[in-house]
């Protein structure tokens, strides 16, 4: 009796070694993990960027033939995009919400630990292509059929199932974490207590539950066209390589609110907390989120408005495109709202979650000139295209992990960031991105299309300017890499709730949270206490 | 390292010399009443999106700059405004409305190709432009530039060479120049015929406002009326392959008269090489044309020295195909295989040369073809 006891005490910590990681169905553990990938992925990703603005810098060829350039821009898309931004938010998901709903842990631990436990044989997959035969896949990361079918490496292959293993990974994460909401939520509280960050992420699973699969089918499709005779893209079978084209968009434009409405719950966190001010709205956030979420389902062909559709079809993507700002646009008053006569301070997570408002609505703007479809006749596939999902995904998406990080690393940790370092790696960061992607815009309108290794002479100055920007903001990363290194090894330790106006319940948690957190769960008065909206 | 020391040294010497003023910061207003029209809405929506983001950056930055702690400001708790709320969603619908209503004029007007007075027909191939006149029976190729093609190949030959500096910034034109410019007559509406021969390619003038993918086995339309003679360069806006970069597009628009008269010697130059095709001709001469067809379509993959890039591109030297049996070998260019694309445009005298010339160059001892047994191969 007294072993068996003292067995089930031992079930309590964390395993020693190497096969803690291995085996583990902690959610902290597995956030953990996913968070160590996913950077690592954006540290291979940018590395991929660096070639290509390194060849980009002038004009000529100096480092690489035309088509290992394509395998680096396609490569860097795929990586970035499945690689590092998704499994980064499933990260901060796995971290969060179960303190967030107080929850003792994910509703399928072991599952949690299957779907993270995928990934790097996935991306160790997608990566084991540049070695192969041929080289890496080199159609651009919307693998366009007949270019990724018929006219496609041996490799592409590899990369197919890549992409399966991917989508297994984030539909088992979507599943488990809507689980986790609906059911292992604390049962005083009810949706509408939620904060935002699980707001936003259950509303992507459910994205990512719709759209995956359609993913899948189309890599799918793309593989019996490749290897069993198939013509689903092939127009002399039959087929149609535009419906490639219906079915990737299909998935890829909730892809893209699936890599932003996390980012908006987080910047949600982050303004309340050093505006000292409740979250302005929260209701609206709230149907907001879902409205984006939906209209993300029906606005997919305006990715396509140059491959020859009828009119009718290209007026209603049009329209329906143009309502998405709407909701985003409701988003971005009300965390100024939130902002106006707050008694704001500018720690480190607020400098970036700022930045995100500014720069992501300069995204969001030029989003809005893309979505008029004859305007889009002169942007489609140019860099203003390229400079818009940057300032969507880079100083959007992206922005907000760095801004997640630095706000939630004193409870991961128990320790705090060296804030004046942290202020400088904002600073630094901020000003390079801006100098990396804004003239990318000039680019695009002058007339410079995307994807080309090479550029006629009226594009070298900005080419260059970009290409300088490029390389700032690739180191601005081995700060940002010390930083968090910096903390975990020699920072200050932190006390429960580092900032002041921060609410929630992880902030009532010990300042490392413990290894089980909320064993029985919180109590009405404090997930009252602990609202953000009220 | 040694790659990276040759940007660097090279970038150094381009901000010396800094020579490149010709670059632009907005888009062209081009030289159709498409293009007019897609600039107008371009600068009506940049200029709405500059009026939002005054007032809305204005107001998060007076907020950021006022209500700051370090200045002794208390924080309000209000956090709630149905009025608000409904103010900005019913506003910028109002916005949008607006924006709409021109966007979709300008859509239905140029999706409209009814009121063309010509057609020409444009075929992306992988990675160059065929152009054709279907009522005035012209039709031909249009690749880079030699001069942009030379100095891309001198390129990628020096890779490796720390010493070697790129020729590209005195080539005129560079990558925008092509060996033969498609030609159209002024202040006539035009239909495009677009589709491609494998790939997605994607035919861009953006001083025509016209931008439309060429998408195999399917033809789109769009049109232009050109409203001032001129020179007009473009590219290929859809990634085609290795070589997307490198497939521009060249327009001269010129007089009606100007037209007429490049349209009959085009007429006639093509009855010559009709002509030409029924004629036996020598191995000297077959090679002597097959090396520049080889080179202009050819070599892109294959190498100038036949040594292809194994494995997508095979080698032709020493192939069993080119010191094989000639109908197979016909069989192939004319029809493609796997990722090598058709040549059945090029006529039976081109054709024949550079299958002679890929038979019996680099060391490769095949037989000779003739124009006629393409013709009968077809």
């Amino acid at each position: 009796m007294t072993t068996a006891t003292a067995s089930h005490d031992t079930h309590h910590g964390p395993e020693k070694g190497l096969m803690r990681w291995v085996k583990t169905t902690n959610h902290k553990d597995i956030g953990t993990l996913y968070l160590w990938f996913a950077f690592s992925m954006l540290l291979i990703g940018g590395a991929l960027a660096m070639g290509i603005r390194m060849e980009l810098l002038q004009p000529g060829l100096q480092l690489m033939e035309p088509q290992f350039f394509n395998q680096l821009t396609t490569m860097h898309g795929l990586i970035m995009v499945f690689g590092a931004i998704m499994p980064a938010f499933v990260g901060l998901g796995n971290w969060l919400i179960p303190m967030m709903v107080g929850a003792p842990d994910m509703a399928l631990p072991r599952m949690n630990n299957w779907s993270f436990w995928i990934l790097p044989f996935a991306g160790g997959l997608l990566l084991s292509t540049f070695f192969m035969e041929g080289g890496a896949p080199a159609f651009g990361w919307t693998f366009y059929a007949p270019l990724s079918t018929t006219f496609a490496p041996d490799s592409t292959d590899f990369f197919i199932f890549a992409v399966h293993l991917l989508g297994f990974s984030s539909i088992m994460g979507a599943i488990n974490i809507i689980a986790t909401v609906l059911n292992m939520r604390a049962p005083a509280m009810k949706l509408m207590d939620m904060p935002l960050f699980v707001w936003t992420w259950l509303i992507t699973s459910f994205l990512l539950i719709g759209a995956m699969p359609v993913l899948a089918g189309a890599v799918t499709m793309m593989l019996t066209d490749r290897n069993f005779g198939t013509a689903f893209f092939d127009a002399t079978g039959g087929g149609d390589p535009v419906m490639f084209q219906h079915i990737f968009w299909f998935f890829g434009h909730p892809e893209v609110y699936i890599m932003i409405l996390p980012a908006f719950g987080v910047v949600s966190h982050i303004i309340p907390t050093f505006s000292r001010k409740p979250l302005f709205g929260y209701s609206s956030m709230v149907y907001a989120t879902a409205s984006i979420a939906f209209l993300s389902y029906i606005v997919w062909a305006h990715h396509m408005f140059l491959t020859g559709m009828p009119v009718a079809g290209e007026l209603y993507f049009m329209y329906a495109t143009m309502l998405i700002a709407v909701p985003t646009g409701v988003k971005v008053f009300n965390w100024i709202s939130t902002m106006w006569r707050g008694s704001m301070t500018f720690e480190t997570p607020m400098l970036w979650a700022i930045s995100f408002v500014f720069l992501f609505t300069i995204g969001g703007f030029s989003g809005l000139m893309l979505g008029i479809a004859p305007a889009d006749i002169q942007y489609h596939d140019t860099y203003f295209v390229v400079a818009h999902f940057h300032y969507v995904l880079v100083t959007g998406a992206l922005w907000s992990i760095i801004a997640a990080t630095f706000y939630w690393l004193p409870k991961w940790t128990g320790k705090m960031y060296n804030e004046s370092l942290a202020k400088i790696h904002f600073w630094w960061a901020v000003i390079s991105v801006n100098v990396l992607f804004f003239p990318q815009h000039f680019l695009g309108l002058a007339g410079m299309p995307r994807r080309i290794p090479d550029y006629s002479l009226q594009f070298a100055d900005f080419n260059f300017i970009s290409s300088i920007g490029g390389f700032a903001f690739g180191a601005s990363f081995i700060l940002f890499t010390y930083i968090v290194f910096d903390c975990i090894r020699n920072g200050k330790p932190a006390t429960a709730r580092p900032w002041e106006g921060a609410k929630g319940l992880e902030w009532t948690l010990a300042p490392k949270a413990q290894y089980h957190s909320f064993n029985t769960p919180p109590s009405r008065e404090l997930i009252e206490s602990e609202s953000q909206h009220s | 390292m040694g790659k990276l020391s040759k940007v660097i040294a090279s970038s150094i010497a381009l901000l010396s010399t800094a020579v490149f003023s010709e670059y632009g910061l907005n888009m062209t207003e081009g030289v159709t009443s498409i293009s007019h029209d897609i600039y107008d809405l371009h600068m009506m929506v940049f200029w709405v999106c500059v009026v939002i983001a005054a007032i809305v950056f204005g107001a998060m930055f007076y907020s950021v700059f006022a209500h700051r702690k370090s200045k002794g400001a208390v924080a309000a708790q209000f956090h709630e405004s149905t009025k608000a709320e409904i103010l900005w969603t019913l506003v910028p619908v109002v916005i949008l409305v607006g924006m709409a209503i021109p966007a979709s004029k300008t859509l239905i007007d140029l999706e409209d190709t009814s009121k063309a007075e010509m057609t020409v027909k444009v075929t992306g191939h992988q990675w160059k432009w065929q152009y054709d006149y279907p009522k005035e029976g012209i039709s031909f190729i249009s690749n880079l530039a030699k001069t942009s093609k030379d100095s891309v190949a001198s390129d990628i030959d020096n890779l490796n060479n720390e010493n070697y500096k790129t020729g590209a910034t005195s080539v005129d034109n560079y990558l925008l120049e092509v060996d033969k410019r498609l030609v159209l007559p002024v202040d006539t509406s035009i239909r495009f015929l677009i589709t491609s021969n494998d790939v997605i390619h994607n035919w861009w003038v953006l001083d025509f406002g016209v931008k439309q993918d060429a998408n195999p086995g399917f033809i789109n339309d769009a049109w232009a009326k050109v409203d001032k003679i001129g020179t007009y360069r473009g590219q290929c806006a859809e990634l085609c392959g290795k070589d997307h970069g490198f497939m521009p597009i060249v327009v001269d628009v010129v007089s009606k008269a100007d037209y007429a008269k490049w349209v009959e010697k085009e007429q006639a130059s093509a009855a010559a090489a009709i002509a030409s095709a029924t004629q036996v001709w020598s191995k000297a001469d077959l090679m002597s044309k097959g090396k520049k067809v080889y080179e202009s379509n050819c070599a892109g993959c294959h190498k100038m020295d036949g040594s292809g890039m194994p494995p997508i591109f095979p080698a032709i030297k020493d192939s069993a195909i080119a010191n094989g049996i000639a109908s197979e070998h016909m069989t192939i260019v004319l029809h493609g295989k796997a990722g090598m694309p058709t040549f059945k445009m090029l006529g039976d005298a081109d054709l024949a040369s550079v299958i002679t010339y890929e038979r019996n160059a680099f060391g490769n001892t095949g037989s000779v073809v003739q124009p006629s047994d393409v013709k009968s191969a077809r």
